[in-house]
């Protein structure tokens, strides 16, 4: 055979998604990345830079630097491209709420090194649909931010033109239990909302909006049913094809492609023999390559050890690995659409399109995305979607290789080093980031901050585009928490409409009956030998906002007959401890995935012992190394749940156990 | 030994009385709790709170109102107000969502859509799961709002109105006020039911939609206007938004002037001595059933044997419980308990 290689096509834009400490650590790190090969970067940032906060605020405690690297002011974003020339690179920033103000900083500081904006290549994600249903890094209510996601539309295509200013998700919608048709269904539902909302703002003409089309994009999950992964791609293109033509008749064929970017699931990684994560990432990035109509147009894959911590440069540098392989050593790259022609996918994709086209026809009859949210009714679709999963799970009917069959495994070399094969974050980042913060107020001209400020003021209460103010806000030094906090005073902080009155067919939900009945009546004893019924508080501390865990657990309790108090998500130790107290719960639980589990639950627990709950268990649950697993529980948290820990109703056999042994009742069996 | 360590009540009232937060979550325990020793401890904490004088500070408000109506919304905009002029407020949020028939567990979402800020120590937030009760109010509900009321300024009770909560709710409440929800055919259902009898204001929520609210507004007037409880009265209809925060001034205008009309009438002790009075023969029948009740000549004889000592209901509750209670040991053991146990026999029959 002869090495000679027909024409290949461009590969995908490769990515890691990455950011962490501090602009300086994670500017290393990209710089590092892109020597080795990657071709573009894609911004992870901290939980306060996502939800509009500065570091020395209070509830930006712990999350600093944690889930991604922390940007205050215009120097942080200086020196998080430090070397690296904005006008080659391709930059993708996931962030959504504060959005309008990242790009501002990143289009301000090529201003400042002379770089026309019009030459910036890259992507903010801001989709704020998804906030509200799945991550929670939400701030404002939804007319407010589907403003800001139409002004940065507006602006972009007149002045960045080659930027793509929103990133459609369906990626999270899949995180939070989504089926395939609801992910295209929701989606696509999400990307007219944005449309309609630029159309309705008037700022640009009937002719040009072909332009704004063609610059919204999608942001994609593949899951491990490559198959179906497959054919999902296939639909999305041909929707968007169809939908652009029909509903904004956009007649180049050019305009109506389907663009995306992927990072595959991380939800169906599993904690139990890690290592087997590396087949699951590669089958699902097959799936969204392996078609050429249909294929990703950036990627970025998951480390590994995910869900075990924070990945490593080495764990990233072998994600990176696999998609160099996929993209150079194989020869997908020579060949046309391999899936053209076939049946089974061209029945399966009608399948799906079928079902999503229906479910679209409902959100629409319903008066689209926003109201069907307000109303509760998607949040309500996905969490019956992902109790169907989990029940799946707990029966046997889905398997996963490690987790609920074929558990036998020797010791993992992969586990086995001194730092138990993940990442530490320097825990001196957030008091660093803090210093630098205070000493760059002191610097920066304080007349040009308060005139910037009231422009911004300004122009949020009138109708005009919030990027101009923003850009001059950026360039006068002002800080990521001084703008949230600005359009926080003019917008108002949207609330869940419903917290999670989740009406739930119980009988339909619960799994193994036995248990459940078991399970009922442990607590109904257990209530009756302390008087009156269990109460757990469930909290969500920081400002981390993956509640599906907590809201899972939540309903899963309610279903066994406890009284469950749920505040929602961000709250502050002292609001947890609060509420632990007036409510008068037998039991806490904290949910926490954003690594700073360690902080939060001491300060939880020291907040308890202050209001005189030393005594009321406290529990956790997240994505907790061992190591800090070990620490929790000698710190006084009596029970800990990590992803490995897929069985509710084991779960709620502890905690009613839990209970018990903090009042000195005997342990009750778990139901079999 | 018992699995709870329960407090001394007579204590427990002295710091509930200071404004302790520990102290009246740890009160507040102690009335939810059904184990005899609590239940006895209960009563006591009760009479200990209401002193020789009754309770008869604070308001005790009553909100009630379709699903749907924004009442959590509009309680965070009351809330916010009241603690604008420093008046401290303590909420009970019951919740529908129980269901005893599948395990009897319940969602507590309410104090999300209720706080304001970060952090008040002004403000007190109490979950109740509606337990076993075939609609209506649970019956914790009752000494719970009165214990908050020896504390806070202000004690609200939140429900949600499927018929018999709005007459539960009236037979607690000074001030009952009912949240009407725009354009919705609750309010036509609610006009129909007649338990437009019960409350004493109207809030329309949701001004802000313009013409639907206002319509809704009209209807309530002219059938509020055709009610005849106290006909000195005017059981206003106010237009409040919680979106924008109109209207709430005005209504709680009209909260004040409604304590203040009971209170000029010399109607405000009565009512809440009637309220007192219906409870307490709903805790009896909660816990010992209509025998129980019977062995002290039944609801009437009780209210009656309560009328005639007006100063202090709980200590009243404490003696009839222990006389119930003696009367079954009794009935079982044929022993005769000490006349210190007993209540005046004369009197109840």
């Amino acid at each position: 055979m002869a090495y000679v290689q027909n024409k290949r096509d461009q590969p995908w834009l490769i990515r890691t998604y990455s950011g962490h400490s501090s602009a300086k650590a994670s500017n290393t790190l990209y710089r590092t990345n892109l020597a080795k090969g990657q071709t573009g970067l894609s911004v992870a940032f901290d939980l306060p830079t996502q939800t509009g906060y500065d570091a020395d605020s209070p509830l930006a405690k712990g999350e600093v630097g944690k889930v991604g690297v922390p940007i205050s002011h215009i120097e942080d974003m200086d020196q998080l491209f430090d070397q690296i020339p904005l006008d080659q690179m391709n930059t993708s920033m996931t962030i959504n709420a504060t959005a309008a103000w990242l790009l501002s900083l990143y289009i301000a500081l090529a201003q400042r090194r002379g770089i026309d904006p019009g030459k910036l290549n890259g992507t903010t994600q801001n989709d704020i649909i998804k906030e509200y249903l799945s991550r929670g890094t939400y701030i404002y209510p939804p007319g407010p931010s589907m403003r800001l996601i139409a002004d940065t539309i507006n602006y972009t295509v007149k002045h960045v033109p080659k930027w793509n200013p929103t990133n459609v998700c369906s990626y999270h919608l899949q995180e939070a239990g989504a089926t395939p048709v609801q992910e295209l269904a929701y989606a696509l539902c999400t990307a007219m909302a944005v449309l309609d909302r630029v159309k309705a703002s008037g700022e640009i003409g009937a002719a040009d909006f072909p332009q704004v089309v063609e610059r919204i994009s999608f942001f994609v999950n593949a899951g491990i049913r490559f198959v179906e992964e497959c054919c999902k791609m296939r639909a999305f293109a041909e929707m968007w094809d169809q939908l652009t033509l029909s509903r904004y008749q956009v007649n180049d064929p050019k305009m109506r492609r389907f663009r995306y970017g992927v990072q595959v699931n991380s939800l169906g990684l599993t904690e139990a023999q890690p290592e087997n994560n590396v087949q699951r990432i590669v089958l699902e990035m097959l799936a969204v390559v392996l078609s050429k109509r249909a294929r990703a147009r950036a990627i970025q894959l998951p480390a590994w050890n995910e869900a075990m911590g924070l990945p490593r440069p080495w764990d990233q540098q072998w994600a990176l690995r696999i998609q160099q392989v996929m993209a150079f050593e194989t020869d997908l790259l020579e060949y046309g659409d391999l899936l053209d022609g076939s049946p089974v996918v061209a029945a399966k994709v009608a399948e799906l399109i079928d079902g999503a086209r229906r479910e679209i026809a409902n959100v629409e009859a319903q008066g689209g995305i926003i109201a069907a949210i307000e109303s509760g009714y998607i949040k309500r679709e996905l969490v019956q979607s992902h109790m169907n999963r989990l029940r799946a799970i707990e029966a046997g009917d889905l398997q996963i290789i490690g987790v609920n069959c074929f558990r036998e495994t020797a010791e993992s070399p992969l586990t086995q080093g001194s730092d138990g094969g993940i990442m530490k974050t320097d825990p001196a980042a957030e008091r660093e980031q803090i210093e630098r913060l205070q000493a760059h107020r002191r610097q920066r001209n304080d007349h040009e901050v308060q005139a910037a400020l009231q422009g911004l003021v300004d122009v949020a209460k009138s109708s005009d585009n919030i990027m101009p103010a923003s850009i001059r806000c950026a360039l006068a030094g002002v800080t990521t928490g001084e703008w949230g906090d600005t359009l926080r005073g003019v917008f108002g902080e949207f609330r869940p409409p419903t917290g999670i009155d989740i009406a739930i067919d119980s009988r339909e939900l619960l799994g193994k009956k036995d248990q459940v009945a078991q399970l009922r009546e442990n607590v109904a004893s257990t209530g009756n030998s302390l008087g009156r019924p269990l109460k757990l508080l469930v909290g969500k501390p920081g400002l981390d906002g993956h509640s599906n865990g907590a809201e899972q657990v939540a309903v899963k309790a309610r279903d066994v007959g406890f009284e469950v108090v749920y505040d929602g998500i961000r709250l502050t130790p002292q609001q947890i401890a609060q509420a632990a107290q007036e409510e008068g719960v037998h039991v806490v639980g904290l949910s926490i995935l954003s690594g700073s589990h360690l902080e939060l639950v001491e300060a939880v627990l020291a907040e308890m012992r202050a209001r005189d709950l030393a005594e009321v268990p406290v529990i956790a649950g997240g994505i907790i190394p061992k190591e800090d697993a070990d620490r929790l529980t000698a710190l006084g948290v009596r029970a800990v749940y990590t992803p490995k820990d897929f069985s509710l109703n084991a779960i709620m056999a502890d905690i009613i156990n839990v209970v018990r042994d903090s009042h000195g009742l005997a342990r009750l069996p778990t139901p079999q | 030994m018992s699995p709870v360590r329960l407090p001394d009540p007579e204590q427990l009232a002295e710091r509930i009385r200071r404004g302790e937060r520990a102290a009246v979550a740890s009160g507040l325990n102690l009335l939810d709790n059904k184990l005899d020793e609590a239940r006895q401890g209960a009563a006591r904490l009760l009479a200990a709170l209401a002193g020789e004088h009754g309770l008869s500070a604070g308001h005790l408000i009553g909100i009630t109102g379709p699903p749907g109506a924004g009442k959590s919304s509009l309680l965070a905009a009351m809330i916010r107000k009241w603690r604008q002029s420093e008046r401290t407020v303590g909420v009970l949020a019951v919740d529908p969502s129980s269901r005893p028939e599948a395990g009897g567990g319940a969602l507590l979402g309410d104090r999300i859509r209720i706080k304001n800020t970060a952090h008040d120590e002004g403000l007190f937030i109490r979950s109740l799961a509606n337990r076993s009760q075939l609609g209506g109010v649970a019956s914790e509900v009752w000494p719970m709002s009165w214990l908050m009321l020896a504390c806070f300024d202000i004690v609200v009770i939140e429900t949600v109105g499927v018929g018999q909560t709005e007459i539960d709710i009236a037979e607690i409440g000074d001030t009952v006020c009912y949240v009407a929800q725009p354009a919705s055919g609750d309010t036509i259902q609610y006009l129909k039911s007649g338990i437009i009898e019960i409350p004493d204001i109207f809030a329309v929520n949701k001004a802000d939609l313009g013409a639907p609210a206002r319509k809704t507004a009209g209807e309530l007037t002219r059938a509020s206007s055709r009610q005849d409880r106290r006909a000195d009265w005017d059981y206003p209809v106010c237009l409040v938004s919680a979106n924008d925060h109109s209207g709430i001034q005005p209504l709680l205008a009209h909260v004040d002037r409604h304590r203040r009309f009971l209170i000029d009438g010399g109607l405000f002790d009565e009512l809440r001595a009637r309220h007192q009075r219906a409870w307490v023969v709903r805790l009896l029948k909660d816990e010992f059933g209509t025998f129980g009740l019977g062995l002290l000549g039944g609801a009437a004889g009780v209210d009656a044997w309560l009328q005639a000592r007006p100063s202090n209901q709980f200590a009243g509750y404490v003696q009839l419980r222990k006389h119930i209670l003696s009367k079954f040991l009794s009935a079982n053991h044929q022993s005769s308990l000490t006349t210190k146990e007993h209540v005046n026999e004369q009197a109840i029959v």
